[in-house]
């Protein structure tokens, strides 16, 4: 991490700023590709409508907090499915396995917000200042006006992406043309302007000035990923057999005097996290592919085979010590452990989807009133209460219709409700109080305890769903 | 990775080893250390501006004069004031219309709920059920109102109360003692328990309970009606159902003729505001006897 040659023991290190020059090549372009695909997503997808009618938001995805309800276009989900979101995260959390022992660190290199925001960062640095050697005289030169101009543009162009940033962050919580009207007429909730304050901050600092410490000092991802990567996972790596021992070719000197290595130290000059991929596979390498592109370029220009750096297994490095072609990527990737991976996660996905389609659009939980279990009438029958929940997930107010299963000897009644229908709200849930009531004499009053099953259906439509309770006589456990 | 850093070689290790595997004595970040001063820094701010420094009664005050307690206070203000728009419209509204404001009702049953829980309670048990059966406390869930069960008549019991010196408007009534004072006699008491025994479908003697209904109808029927149906007027329970006070077996029944009876309840009003009277009277009412 530390380029300087003496080690004299030292307390605290002072972070040396990294200057990545720039480079061209496949990855790179796939890199601004990936980079464009996800600002593209992150800033446009709250604004995408989806029409719900005329009760609920028609923003394609909206994290609705307040009302607790998670809408993503067809999909609405209730707190008490909170499952699916569960399942999302195993989901998540499996696909990280599978691209972390399949790749590596995929996903630290190309898709992490750190990464492509920093990379963003530097890309506005590089507009701003110039390149590598550009930005290290600017660094090194004492304050003056050219250095105050260009950090101050610089540092006005991070905040207005940090402002970007933490502002459509807010956009997803609440309706994002409503909001963006409240938060340029000073309208908005101060939580609004909170959050996009300390968003902005957050952005500013970690893609300006904290960059690659993130990664190697507040990340636990690296640590992980290092347990989870084995020797048939992709990674980047140096060549070292075919580069060493490194040099330049002096007049002279015997052809195989070097190996393919000119110390060029483009690499190293590429490298966003300050490393030298030469030192092996490492904490700090996010495995970006940028010095495979500035590696190839050299070795074009100097017309020796390409990948002197380049992706690969740690089973291909004695392969080709041995002087055997490496391993094809595709028998890499395609192992039982990614394949036990990928079958894990396709599941799951699979469950998921089936349990969404599955599902209706009403929802019931019962909860006894145990605090009296059951009260005696006036003409010695026994009536038990319950609490019904009653949740109405679709965008019309709607009748249901309650009924206990058949016991000819219980009835049903409702608290304030003529009859057995009673209407839910649009979106809303509603908590009904039910009786049962078992005839004096009928066997549900005389025993201690009878199952019962409580059926609930909306009026006009084919769906019912039905929850079990108990119902409490008078009679002794 | 296999290739073994040359520059690594001379890098200063903490001299640990295990398995071959030795540890950099790498130096801290410069900014961890000036993280840690900005805490000093934050805890003596907050030292000076929030309370603080244990002593030996309470603790340092801190220059903003922040206090949980004042908090809590205005918190308690504010959800005071919020809800005094809810119980001045419960005033505002006839007793029998708060059901017909969904909003207004849920707010009359919630508070009614709290009030229930904190002067109720003690007595008619935190179900409503009246702690046990013939405990001497009504269950308020049945559907058996010694005193009425319409919105109106539950305000009015809880408003004065029952049996009181308290308000001259308390309910009152008061039944003899049958047996202690010598009024009836020891047989004829035994004939009209087992009429009440007869009418409220239990078992019974028929000779006595035949005998027991001129009884019943010479000393009973003025209150209790002559089928024994009772009378909220005068707060006479009804004697020929299932729901039983003080018990419905036939010696319950000849301690509650022998000595009567006498249950008292506070009367609220002046201990509560009476919007919280008529709250926890629309709590009382939807439990499942209202009516």
């Amino acid at each position: 991490m530390s380029s300087s040659e003496n080690y004299e023991p030292q307390l605290y290190a002072k972070r040396e700023p990294v200057f990545p020059r720039r480079v061209k090549g496949s990855f790179r372009t796939l890199k601004w590709w990936l980079m464009a695909l996800m600002l593209g997503i992150y800033y446009i997808t709250p604004w995408i409508r989806w029409d719900r009618g005329p009760d609920l938001s028609d923003q394609a995805v909206l994290v609705d907090l307040a009302n607790r309800r998670f809408f993503f276009f067809m999909v609405e989900i209730w707190p008490h499915e909170f499952y699916f979101v569960a399942g999302l995260l195993i989901m998540a959390g499996i696909g990280l396995f599978l691209f972390t022992s399949a790749l590596g660190r995929v996903w630290c290199g190309y898709a992490c917000p750190q990464t492509v925001w920093t990379d963003l960062y530097i890309l506005v640095e590089r507009w701003v200042e110039g390149d590598r050697n550009a930005r290290l005289r600017l660094y090194r030169q004492p304050w003056g006006a050219e250095k105050i101009r260009k950090y101050g543009t610089k540092w006005l162009l991070w905040l207005l992406i940090g402002l970007a940033t933490g502002g459509a962050w807010v956009f997803y919580f609440t309706d994002a043309p409503t909001l963006l009207r409240d938060l340029v007429t000073f309208n908005a909730h101060p939580v609004a302007y909170g959050t996009i304050a300390f968003l902005t901050a957050t952005t500013f600092l970690f893609g300006g000035f904290f960059r690659e410490q993130v990664c190697i000092y507040g990340c636990p991802w690296p640590r992980i990923q290092a347990a989870m990567m084995d020797e048939d996972t992709i990674t980047i790596s140096y060549r070292e057999w075919r580069g060493e021992p490194r040099g330049k070719q002096r007049k002279g000197e015997a052809e195989d005097a070097h190996g393919d290595c000119i110390d060029c130290m483009a690499c190293v000059n590429v490298c966003p996290m300050g490393i030298d991929i030469r030192d092996g596979q490492q904490l700090a390498c996010i495995t970006c592919g940028l010095c495979i592109d500035a590696c190839n370029d050299v070795m074009d220009r100097i017309g020796k085979p390409r990948e002197l750096i380049g992706y690969m297994a740690l089973t291909d490095e004695t392969r080709e010590r041995a002087g055997n072609p490496p391993k094809s990527i595709w028998k890499h990737v395609f192992r039982p452990r990614t394949i036990v991976y990928t079958t894990l996660w396709a599941g799951i996905g699979l469950g998921l989807l089936v349990a969404l389609f599955l599902r209706t659009d009403i929802d019931m939980s019962i909860s006894p009133i145990r605090n009296p279990t059951f009260v005696t009438l006036s003409n010695g029958s026994i009536r038990n209460a319950y609490d019904i929940r009653l949740r109405n997930m679709n965008e019309n107010a709607r009748q249901f219709y309650v009924t206990v299963a058949d016991n000819p000897s219980i009835t049903l009644t409702m608290e304030g409700v003529q009859g057995q229908l009673v209407t839910v709200g649009p979106d809303e849930q509603l908590i009904q109080r039910v009786y049962l009531t078992a005839s004096a004499g009928t066997p549900a009053a005389a025993a201690a305890t009878t199952p019962v099953r409580l059926w609930v259906s909306v009026s006009g439509e084919t769906d019912r769903i039905y929850g079990e309770t108990v119902f409490n006589g008078s009679g002794q456990r | 990775m296999a290739t073994p850093n040359k520059k690594n070689h001379d890098r200063p290790t903490t001299g640990h080893s295990w398995d071959g595997i030795e540890e950099f004595d790498n130096p801290m970040p410069r900014w961890w250390l000036w993280t840690f001063y900005a805490t000093i820094i934050w805890a003596v701010v907050y030292w000076i501006l929030f309370p603080a420094w244990p002593l030996v009664r309470g603790a340092t005050a801190g220059v903003l004069g922040y206090s949980s307690r004042a908090d809590v206070a205005a918190e308690i203000a504010a959800a005071d004031q919020a809800n005094q728009v809810w119980y001045d419209q419960l005033m505002a509204t006839d007793l029998n219309a708060i059901t017909a404001n969904p909003e207004l009702e849920r707010f009359a049953v919630n508070a009614g709920a709290a009030v229930f829980r904190a002067q109720c309670s003690q007595c008619h048990g935190a179900g409503a059920n009246g702690l046990r059966p013939g405990s001497g406390f009504p269950n308020l869930l049945d559907d058996e109102w010694m005193w009425g069960g319409t919105m109106e008549d539950i305000v009015q019991t809880v408003t004065y109360g029952i049996r009181n010196t308290d308000f001259p408007d308390a309910r009152y009534s008061e039944m003899p003692s049958f047996g202690r004072d010598g009024l009836l006699t020891p047989e004829e008491i035994d004939q009209v328990v087992n009429h009440v025994l007869a009418i409220s479908g239990q078992a019974h003697d028929n000779a006595l309970a035949a005998a027991g209904e001129q009884v019943f109808l010479d000393n009973c029927a003025s209150c209790h009606m002559d089928d024994g149906s009772g009378d909220a007027f005068v707060g006479a329970p009804a004697l020929n159902n299932a729901i039983w006070l003080y018990g419905g077996s036939a010696d319950e029944i000849r301690a509650s003729v022998n000595n009567a009876r006498f249950g008292i309840m506070p009367g609220f009003t002046g201990r509560l505001p009476d919007a919280q009277i008529r709250a926890v009277a629309a709590y009382v009412h939807q439990l499942g006897g209202g009516q």
